[in-house]
């Protein structure tokens, strides 16, 4: 992404006002901004924790008790409870985000963003019903 | 004319992991992280996980779920290491290789799980 219309002309090097590696602590919305890109790295984890366990239960019963007991170690509970924090604010922080990339319009009238988060927080709320319901049904 | 540039694509595939694990990702956490290994609930039986994964609507499902996710991780933490770190723009690159690349071997490997798990 570097723009030739703002290279230097020759000779000229380019000022950079210093800026603290600290930027995102100088502020309440700078850190709020970082923590919610970070709780990606708990999104990706967990897609792989899930792809690990889809192949244990491919590999039989034996191996899938292992990674199950695995799931119950201290370490892992504690990273389940980090993630758990991490994927819960990400979806709190994403909805509300959702009405600036969707524009809804019913007639001339455009849908107001706190409908379109609402539907997706009740949207969140029967998905969840519904993996909980399949998972518990015994 | 501008240049075209791949950053829509990389956009569109966070936005749709990043609305996949938000729907999705909090009640998978709290059952299996959290709730079967601590016995709240009891854990589905290996018989009944295995008939479910092994089902193929499932498959798909286990697809959308960890493919979409991992771009959309891949794409925040990229900029993340950008802003974090204040990485030279001659590092940019790379570093997208390296996060892309990762969600791109993730995506291999789950395909390849689902398609061969008996």
């Amino acid at each position: 992404m570097s723009g030739g219309a703002h290279e230097p002309a020759a000779g000229l090097k380019l000022y950079h006002p210093p800026m603290s590696l600290w930027w995102w602590l100088e502020r309440r919305a700078y850190f709020k901004i970082v923590v919610r890109e970070l709780t990606s790295l708990f999104v990706g984890a967990f897609a792989v924790v899930t792809l690990l366990q889809i192949r244990a239960v491919g590999d039989g019963p034996e191996p899938y008790a292992a990674f199950a007991a695995m799931l119950g170690s201290p370490a892992f509970i504690t990273f389940s409870v980090v993630a758990f924090l991490a994927v819960l604010f990400h979806a709190l922080t994403w909805f509300p985000l959702v009405p600036t990339t969707i524009v809804l319009r019913v007639g001339e009238q455009r849908v107001p963003g706190n409908i379109i988060a609402g539907a997706h927080f009740a949207g969140w709320l029967i998905v969840s019903v519904v993996v909980a319901y399949i998972l518990l049904r015994g | 004319m501008a240049k075209r540039t791949l950053t829509p694509f990389w956009w569109f595939l966070m936005g749709a992991g990043g609305m996949v694990s938000a729907m999705l990702f909090p009640v998978h956490v709290l059952l299996f992280g959290l709730a079967f290994p601590l016995g709240w609930f009891e854990a589905p039986a290996y018989e009944s996980l295995h008939a479910l994964v092994a089902h193929p609507i499932t498959r798909l499902y286990l697809f959308v779920f960890i493919f979409l996710p991992l771009f959309h991780a891949a794409h925040r933490i990229r900029y993340t290491v950008y802003d974090l770190f204040r990485v030279q723009p001659s590092m940019h690159q790379p570093i997208a290789v390296v996060c892309y690349g990762a969600a791109t071997a993730g995506t291999i490997a789950a395909a390849y799980t689902l398609l061969t798990i008996s």
